[in-house]
């Protein structure tokens, strides 16, 4: 009865794991055909790599200029978070609640809100978009609350006296806070940055309504493709090779911090 | 010294202002201009033409709005939403509760696994998805065929977010509680019932309210696997701006912010523990 219930388990967590793992597999497979259509198989090829990895096609330089968005955007994101979280934090009470509130506001509100509401204001204060600061800002009005919310939490665990006792041995407040606060709430900033490299790189509906009209995100140019009707079996094809690249480097990351983790914990037992 | 720890106190909340300033005019003043273009016609004088436009859209008065475009839309979105955030409940809660309880050493990694699709961009996933709809031949099959496939994408994206504030609180129960429940002759059964559940009910409350919202608006979803046939609110609201209609579309905006906040007022206002609501912060 006990192992009918065990396997019963085992068996529910299997099927919700292939649920999530089956469609990327079944791109990946194909990723690999050379035809360009999926109920084709026209046998084994790198076609699609090769189409993916030439500078010249749009789709690789599509992906790094996303990169390079989600990089910038995440790291005046975490500045702008921590200056944040640690001002709240210290702010009288209700000043902190207040913010606390507010910064919760993008979070829970529904994204197409956020974008057209924050789109408004950018035609209001007749701001170009071509200057790429609507797209910058609304990213970061996307990724800066969460920064905030994983430092917070950080912050209150600290221990405050830490702080005081190098005021007191003579560091400047600005050594103090380098030295002394960053390190301790530096898990919750590491964190922020992350959270936000993956918003910005997984956010559609803010970059379609701030971005300049010739760039285009990886979401945009896909939902593009499909929206437009354009038929672009190539590029479509070359987007099944590189979820299929990422999928690779996200199965050897959790491999290889599992090994890590594993050798950790048998050389301490040692 | 109190006088420059008082002073340096005051420094470290001015801290404060610049992020005041950028939520003050990125977060407050738009939704504002939301509400102004709603209420204000083009040459900005005050109207309640566009609200009596969503409401009164074909002309019979309020008879006409319960048949209306945009009242069907709100309900067809309002039973999708319900739906993937029921189904994304029933999966996830089980899901949370093995992987918490189970003996294995690293729980962690296998709650990374239900994470990890996460990075990788959504609408490469909902493409993944959609392919594996054409092979099937479900894409785009028949009414019914794309509402499913619709709650099906929504689950498929959103369920970490389901998964992860259930799992954190499941995993902080106290286990003495549930043996002091079994030592007082509680059934396994009733022990989940009077113990796990109404512990773990932050969890839940903070699910719903990443998948609920979300899962009314996230039009990639639903017009990237019905081929743009099944409309939902956030699309609406799409259609209106892209057709520069902006103030129908602010009104309906408007309404989707009155959503928002009766559905945190519902569930327990904003305080909630910010841990089980960052989509998975804790775990890094």
């Amino acid at each position: 009865m006990v192992k009918l219930k065990s396997i019963l388990k085992w068996l529910f967590i299997g099927l919700i794991l292939a649920f999530i793992y089956f469609p990327i597999v079944f791109l990946t497979i194909n990723s690999f055909n050379e035809s360009d259509i999926i109920q084709k198989w026209d046998g084994f090829s790198l076609d699609h790599y090769k189409y993916f990895f030439n500078f010249e096609n749009e789709p690789i330089r599509v992906v790094g200029q996303t990169l390079l968005l989600a990089v910038v955007v995440a790291f005046l994101s975490t500045i702008l978070g921590t200056i944040g979280a640690i001002g709240i934090f210290y702010s009288k009470k209700k000043t902190g609640k207040v913010l606390t509130e507010v910064n919760r506001l993008p979070v829970i509100n529904a994204d197409v809100v956020t974008a057209i509401s924050f789109a408004l204001l950018v035609s209001f204060l007749n701001i170009d978009k071509s200057t790429y600061i609507p797209l910058l800002l609304g990213q970061m009005l996307l990724c800066t609350p969460f920064v905030v919310l994983s430092i917070i939490p950080k912050l209150k665990q600290m221990d405050n006296n830490l702080y005081e006792a190098a005021l007191d041995l003579g560091a400047t407040p600005r050594k103090a806070m380098f030295s002394v606060l960053i390190p301790q709430i530096l898990p919750g900033i590491l964190s922020g940055f992350l959270l936000s490299l993956t918003l910005s790189l997984d956010d559609y509906v803010i970059a379609a309504y701030t971005k300049p009209d010739s760039f285009k995100t990886i979401s945009t140019h896909i939902y593009g493709l499909d929206k437009n009707n354009v038929v672009g079996p190539k590029i479509k094809a070359a987007y099944w090779a590189f979820t299929a690249i990422i999928f690779f480097i996200i199965v050897l990351i959790v491999v290889i911090s599992n090994v890590i983790a594993y050798k950790k914990t048998r050389s301490k037992k040692r | 010294m109190t006088e420059t720890k008082q002073r340096l106190h005051f420094s470290r909340k001015l801290l404060a202002i610049p992020y005041a300033l950028f939520l003050l005019a990125f977060v407050i003043a738009p939704l504002l201009i939301v509400l102004y273009y709603a209420f204000t016609d083009d040459s900005g004088k005050f109207t309640l033409y566009y609200m009596k436009m969503f409401f009164n859209e074909s002309g019979e008065g309020l008879k006409g709005f319960f048949t209306s475009y945009n009242f069907k839309t709100i309900m067809r979105s309002l039973f999708i939403s319900f739906m993937s955030t029921l189904v994304c409940l029933i999966i996830a809660y089980p899901v949370a509760y093995i992987i918490a309880h189970c003996k294995l050493k690293n729980k962690s990694t296998l709650l990374l696994l239900f994470i990890v699709p996460m990075w990788v961009n959504f609408v490469l996933r909902i493409n993944a998805l959609k392919e594996l709809f054409v092979w099937l031949g479900t894409y785009n099959k028949s009414e019914t065929w794309n509402v499913v496939n619709t709650i099906i994408g929504m689950v498929y994206d959103f369920l970490p977010f389901m998964i992860l504030p259930i799992y954190t609180t499941i995993i902080k129960i106290d286990k003495s509680y549930l043996e002091a429940a079994k030592d007082l002759g509680a059934t396994p059964a009733k022990a989940f019932l009077k113990v796990t559940l109404p512990l773990s009910k932050a969890g839940i409350v903070s699910g719903i309210s990443m998948v609920f919202l979300p899962s009314m608006t996230n039009y990639v979803v639903s017009n990237y696997l019905t081929f743009r046939n099944v409309k939902i609110i956030g699309k609406l609201i799409d259609d209106y701006f892209t057709g520069d209609l902006w103030h129908d579309g602010s009104f309906i905006a408007l309404i989707l912010l009155l959503f928002m906040f009766l559905a945190t007022w519902l569930t327990g206002g904003f305080e909630e523990d910010e841990q089980t609501n960052t989509r998975g912060t804790s775990l890094w």
